[in-house]
């Protein structure tokens, strides 16, 4: 079973509409890499030019948010959740 | 008449439409709303806004609006304290409280932001609005809501205060409560809102919220005699006030209601939350999110949406940041409230604490006028001082009781500038004998 990445909609144009996404990784790297390869426009827009995550991203594994833990190096496995969700909000 | 033309990416500068949006598509860069000052320039000035009713709403050409429907007329326009019994404990020449723990309908300086936020969800043809809360906003949002007609959706931690969770229920609105942490709440908030199209006023609606706050600058300004202060010393949550207070006294002076001049803005955080603080102490201005903990309930955000802007605006104007334990910001708000008589809610506290911290280390001379946000009411965080309350006496209803309450000192002097008074009546230095053994204050008996 793979893990789960959920889109917000502000992305969901270069997801071709998609909600959530199925990939397979062992770190939240490798699932953002799954993510960019097969959809090519998001690269660039969810990691900086040394794979960092950029300011405006929030990235959460199983609802801890990945700054919080190894960034993209937090590991993942099977049945996990991804959520990425634009970080400004609230306050 | 309408100034706003659109919103403007704030990291990539592209440029959409006025709408129910925050996000920039290409860059997830948070969305600003973009005015014409050339136009402004021309039209608007001290006279317009001294013309005007005694609100937020004065200074409407410089909120997003785009009609004449103003939901929340009678917001803001609170009480600048000239504080001189607080400067002399704190070794200043010149400060001010900015008073919105007063603010209309619901005590605090989010009044401001949630009457631009339904103004604006009212224009948009939204019927439900919501919001991600510590407790401040829920109350405004649930208040202000019910009175404009506006279905609601409030989310909130749990384990809030009593008084914020009562004070947002007894509007008859929906509150949701969550198990987790306003930084979950607000996660939760932003998937919500994505799959709903709610009003929620700092997810979607955002850009236009955040504008309201601006007003608490261009009221200081005014109240001020259309000056800057030197230093303002803002609280932090998210840390958009602390900019949009820039953003106001900058909006100003572009238009020539103020002289140019620099305005140093300082940050205040409770130590268990203090991601702002550490960015700007470390140099970096770069937030690294913290799990909170703090009795300093309505700062507990510990991903701020606007830190890195309130970093930045912090040390471009000059300024410093500081955090203070809850033991000092409990200090704070007693210091406060027994100089000013201004109770505080315990963000407020944090704010005097932070402010003492940077006026005895230098970052605020002693000589220079400094204004202190004080953002929200002490009545709603009682909670924090319950432990540390001081005991009162509980006498019988008998004048020797009383006398025994008061130490020997104070029964002599009271009666000494009695009997030197012309007596309007009975005087009452012939009334009653002090007995020959008085007991001391202390033996009042504190309340249970």
């Amino acid at each position: 079973m793979p893990v789960q990445v959920r889109i917000p909609s502000v992305l969901r144009r270069q997801t071709e509409g998609a909600e959530s996404v199925l990939l397979e990784g062992e770190t939240l790297g490798d699932i953002l890499e799954g993510l960019e390869t097969r959809y090519e426009g998001l690269r660039g827009k969810l990691r900086g030019p040394r794979g960092e995550i950029r300011r405006f991203v929030n990235i959460y594994v199983n609802d801890s948010d990945v700054r919080l833990l190894d960034g993209s190096t937090t590991p993942v496995t099977d049945g996990d959740e991804v959520i990425i969700i634009p970080a400004v909000a609230g306050g | 008449m309408s100034y706003v033309s659109g919103l403007t990416c704030r990291e990539c500068a592209t440029e959409y439409e006025t709408a129910p949006r925050s996000i920039c598509e290409e860059c997830f860069g948070p969305l600003e709303v973009a005015y014409d000052y050339d136009r402004l320039r021309r039209t608007f000035g001290r006279e317009t806004v001294a013309a005007r009713a005694r609100s937020m709403w004065r200074y409407r050409e410089l909120l997003p609006i785009d009609g004449d429907r103003i939901l929340g007329q009678e917001v803001g326009y609170t009480p600048l304290v000239s504080a001189a019994r607080l400067a002399g404990r704190l070794g200043v020449d010149e400060l001010y409280v900015k008073n919105d723990a007063v603010n209309f309908p619901t005590l605090s300086f989010k009044d401001r932001v949630v009457s631009v936020a339904l103004t604006k969800a009212r224009e948009f043809g939204m019927t439900t609005v919501g919001c991600a809360s510590t407790g401040n906003l829920a109350n405004s949002v649930a208040a202000q809501g019910v009175r404009h007609g506006f279905d609601t959706c409030i989310l909130v931690p749990e384990d809030l205060e009593a008084a914020k969770i009562l004070g947002t229920t007894v509007y008859g609105v929906r509150l949701v409560g969550v198990a987790g942490d306003y930084d979950q709440v607000n996660r939760l908030c932003s998937q919500i809102a994505d799959r709903f199209g709610w009003g929620f006023v700092n997810v979607n609606l955002r850009p236009f919220y955040g504008e309201g706050s601006k007003t608490v600058g261009f009221e200081i300004a005014e109240q001020l005699g259309w000056k800057r202060p030197a230093h303002v010393v803002c609280c932090m949550a998210g840390g958009s006030l602390l900019t949009k207070i820039g953003k106001g006294f900058d909006e100003l002076t572009r238009l020539g209601l103020i002289d140019e001049g620099t305005t140093r803005l300082h940050g205040a955080q409770p130590r268990g939350c203090n991601p702002i603080v550490a960015a700007v102490k470390d140099g970096s201005g770069e937030i690294r999110p913290v799990k909170a903990r703090t009795i300093a309930r309505s700062l507990a955000i510990g991903n701020p949406a606007d830190g890195y802007y309130a970093a930045r605006a912090i040390r471009r104007s000059g300024g410093f940041a500081e955090d203070v334990t809850d033991a000092e910001l409990v200090d704070g708000i007693r210091l406060l409230a027994e100089t000013e008589g201004i109770f505080a809610e315990t963000a407020g506290g944090v704010t005097v604490a932070a402010a003492r911290k940077l006026i005895a280390s230098g970052r605020i001379p002693r000589h220079e006028p400094i204004v202190l946000v004080i953002t929200g009411n002490g009545l709603k965080t009682t909670d924090a001082l319950v432990s540390t309350a001081a005991a009162h006496p509980i006498i019988e209803p008998r004048l020797d009781a009383f006398e025994r309450v008061l130490s020997d000192a104070a029964v002599e002097a009271a009666l000494s500038k009695a009997s030197d008074a012309p007596p309007p009546g009975p005087s009452l230095s012939t009334s009653s004998g002090r007995p020959a053994t008085a007991a001391p204050p202390s033996s009042g008996r504190p309340l249970a």
